[in-house]
């Protein structure tokens, strides 16, 4: 037997650990305060943080949402800080819709927005949604303009049976002789539909109607959304064509290409509007007329197919020499390889780039205001800042400008980046 | 009657169907058309340009460049006078262009590379406080930040009459910078005799800075022994200029702005429109400018901070000799295109009124004359110009760092 009087045959249990090495202690001393600059870093932002809360939670708790003007505002408030969200209220018709939207006709617009989640949901997520909802996105465009231009149901049926006989005329010729013969064909056979077409809709404008909106009626954040959505959607094609006119072989095409790319980027957007605004009747044919904001349309695409082009040409420099060679050696022509081989990879690569190009055209779609349309900036400068019920405020308004802004710019990035971990097909 | 004076026999004989099927002398086809088409385009444009110009009794000239412009602009780098020509006040806002970019830049930098670093500290909130100012400010147009630092300042700031008498309201910073709503009044250089050799002499000690730093690094990568940078570099940059200073007998001073009527005298005023301007470009692209940063920085991979680490560099050297070499690769390039960008973007001056080229040449002058077409070009051609030098910048850059590969 032992001599030993006592012997412990169960394992103590584990004390816990000493309390400065767990738990938010120990996360507070590692992230917050491991060194003296750390520290200081930590106090200076916490200060900052409440500096900012002091000052911001009592203008937003005290404010005022029922008011007639600011001074009534101001005599409510009685001293305190507090904001006057009352013009919120008060004009958020001019903010979302403009200053000249006919009112009964807001329920067009907001559906349009609201059908336009839908839409281009199966265009955002291709891997989840069955490609024949992309049915959906191409209605959609045809759609929206009936809701927000108003007129009749024909006008867009009628493109679309264009859009559609051009696409039938294209396919049959092509196949027959060729991609040129076949973008020829396709051209005149939708143009000769929309001659027709036109006879149609004249003869039967009560058809379906919705009452029509002119174009310099529209405003406010509904601007913004129209110019960026259709710039946006037209530009990516002519992109495509830009980029790959810059790494075409032929010198002429290139040089085209080149001049026009390097100079869109090298000017800024205003010069382009400033030209959308008194140049461009110069050059149009002596007596007619075009929208202003078809013009704009024009110029801001112009502007954003430049910056589209960069990004797809550096896509298409990135991929390897062997994917163009191997769409050689398979005999294929350049219209197929580039549409089955070249571009559904090269248009991979650049989409984070085509999406930063998004963003930073919907936000200077903002630049509109400087050429006096009532964007949701021109709506705030114009109408709101210089009426005698609202001169003097801007934080309210501004704040919910940004907000506006901030949350459709922050969605589509956020947007980009997930896409850019689902497409990521090379492990690391 | 022998079958080889057969033309179509022949292999390299020309027939008229391979301008469009044989893919050598495809692409000459599709440029002709494609150069016709152009051509034929540019002509309708010009014709109908023409046309409307005759039609409205116009034409082109670019007479009113030298005639008297007739209005004032409020900051005046060069003289002008509203009797000097269009073209004067063109220079003048090309000039104030230049300014707030060089301004913008430079601050934009320094923002952009702190918050970037920021970004990437292991403290928990100064890295959430990062990237909450980044996603804040790079979504949300940068018009209406101009516009909302200008209508902050212009209405919390107080009147140059608050400044006054013994019951003022508000007071100078050290008695020498005031903040009012008309502009920020800071104090001026004045010259005396001497002053020219003064700022020879601080010049030549800035250029001594970097010569002295570039010679330690070649005496590290040479020898390996470490020269001390940090307080050399200091002495270097202040002992001459004083020394100067007070041999020269004192030729430098500085011109405080003072209270006279209803506003301030002398010294420099920067006004709203310009600080508005300044800061909104800067703290916006400076977002950027963040992210460009932190991606650089992240470039790098790990092994190099590993390797370094296993050589026994210290933190601090191995950012400043492994890390950033590297991650500067990848950070100028952007980095240079956002200062594009904000050359570009300084045109929203127009918004709140300071008076750049857009607003000058692209806003009085085009009123006043009604030449759309001229200025706008003249415009056009300002900006390309910029922006093409800027670009031939990056280029000779990007060559110069080109990695040397086997």
């Amino acid at each position: 037997m032992s001599d030993y009087s006592f012997v412990r045959h169960e394992t103590i249990p584990e004390s816990p650990p000493p309390a400065r090495e767990t738990g938010a202690i120990k996360w507070m001393r590692e992230n917050l305060f491991s060194g003296w600059v750390n520290t200081i870093l930590t106090l200076l932002s916490v200060y900052f943080i409440i500096q900012i809360v002091l000052g911001v939670w009592p203008w937003f708790a005290n404010g005022i949402w029922d008011a007639e003007n600011l001074s009534q505002c101001r005599e409510m408030l009685a001293g305190k800080t507090g904001a006057c969200f009352a013009v919120l209220v008060d004009r958020w018709p001019q903010l979302l819709y403009g200053i000249s939207y006919p009112a009964d006709g807001y329920w067009r617009p907001t559906l349009a927005f609201i059908l336009l989640f839908p839409s281009v949901a199966p265009a955002l997520f291709v891997q989840f949604i069955p490609r024949r909802f992309l049915i959906i996105s191409a209605v959609y465009p045809l759609l929206a303009y009936w809701l927000i231009w108003g007129g009749t149901i024909l006008i867009p049926i009628m493109a679309a049976v264009g859009l559609i006989a051009g696409y039938i005329a294209f396919s049959r010729l092509e196949r027959a002789s060729g991609f040129f013969m076949g973008l020829v064909g396709g051209v005149i056979a939708a143009a000769v539909t929309w001659y027709i077409g036109g006879f149609i809709t004249d003869a039967l404008s009560g058809f379906i109607a919705l009452p029509e909106v002119a174009s310099r009626d529209m405003g406010g954040f509904m601007l913004n959304m129209i110019l960026g959505v259709i710039c946006v959607s037209l530009s990516i094609p002519l992109g495509i064509v830009l980029a790959l006119g810059r790494q075409s072989s032929m010198p002429i095409i290139k040089g085209i290409c080149v001049i026009f790319i390097e100079f869109v980027r090298g000017v800024p957007l205003i010069t382009l509007l400033f030209v959308a605004n008194v140049v461009l009747a110069y050059f149009l044919p002596p007596g007619t007329t075009m929208d202003l904001i078809l013009r704009v349309i024009i110029m801001i695409t112009m502007f954003s197919s430049a910056y589209i082009a960069e990004v797809i040409r550096g896509g298409l420099a990135a991929l390897p020499k062997g994917q163009y060679e191997a769409g050689d050696s398979m005999g294929l022509n350049y219209s197929q390889s580039m549409r089955l081989i070249i571009l559904p990879q090269a248009l991979k690569i650049s989409i984070p780039g085509i999406v930063n190009v998004a963003v930073g055209l919907f936000k200077d779609t903002t630049l509109v205001s400087v050429i006096s349309m009532f964007d949701l900036v021109g709506a705030i400068r114009g109408p709101i800042l210089s009426s005698t019920n609202w001169t003097g405020i801007y934080w309210e308004v501004f704040a919910f400008a940004a907000l506006l802004f901030f949350v459709i710019c922050y969605g589509i990035s956020q947007y980009s980046q997930w896409l850019e971990r689902q497409l990521q097909t090379d492990h690391r | 009657m022998s079958s080889t004076t057969d033309p179509d026999m022949r292999p390299d004989s020309f027939r008229l169907g391979m301008l469009l099927n044989d893919t050598r002398y495809r692409s000459y086809t599709f440029q002709f058309i494609a150069l016709i088409l152009l051509i034929l385009g540019l002509g309708y444009l010009i014709s109908n340009l023409l046309d409307n110009l005759a039609r409205a009794g116009l034409n082109i000239s670019w007479a009113f460049l030298g005639e008297p412009s007739g209005y004032d602009i409020n900051q005046r780098p060069i003289e002008y006078t509203s009797q000097s020509t269009h073209a004067r006040a063109s220079i003048v806002g090309a000039i104030n262009t230049l300014i707030v970019a060089v301004l913008a830049c430079v601050s934009a930098t320094i923002l952009g590379v702190v918050a970037g670093v920021l970004r990437l500290s292991n403290n928990w909130i100064v890295s959430k406080l990062m990237s909450i100012y980044v996603e804040a400010f790079r979504n949300v147009p940068v018009l209406i930040w101009i516009l909302i630092i200008f209508l902050a300042m212009s209405n919390a700031l107080p009147q140059p009459r608050a400044f006054r008498g013994e019951d003022a309201t508000s007071s100078m910073w050290f008695d020498a910078i005031a903040f009012t709503n008309r502009g920020v009044y800071i104090p001026s250089f004045t010259n005396g005799a001497g002053s020219l050799l003064f700022w020879i002499v601080i010049l030549a000690s800035i250029v001594g800075v970097f010569w002295y730093r570039s010679y330690a690094k070649k005496v590290l990568y040479a020898t390996g022994r470490m020269l001390p940078t940090a307080l050399p570099s200091l002495g270097i940059l202040i002992i001459p200029g004083l020394l100067a200073y007070f041999i020269l007998g004192r030729p430098v001073g500085l011109e405080y702005p003072e209270l006279s009527g209803f506003n301030f005298k002398g010294g420099i005023h920067l006004r709203l429109s310009l600080i508005a301007l300044w800061f909104a470009l800067a703290i916006y692209t400076g977002a950027f400018i963040a992210e460009n940063v932190r991606a650089g920085i992240q470039a790098v991979s790990k092994g190099q901070t590993e390797a370094a680490g296993a050589l026994g560099l210290r933190p601090g050297r191995i950012m400043n000799l492994v890390i950033l070499p590297q991650a500067l690769r990848v950070i100028i390039p952007p980095l240079i295109s956002q200062y594009l960008n904000i050359t570009k973007n300084s045109s929203l001056a127009i918004a709140v009124g300071y008076m750049d080229i857009t607003g000058t040449l692209g806003g009085i002058t085009l009123n006043q004359t009604g030449r759309a077409i001229e200025a706008i070009l003249l415009l056009m051609l300002f900006y390309l110009i910029v922006s093409l030098s800027i670009s031939a910048v990056m280029n000779v850059y990007n060559k110069r760092m080109k990695l040397q590969e086997r």
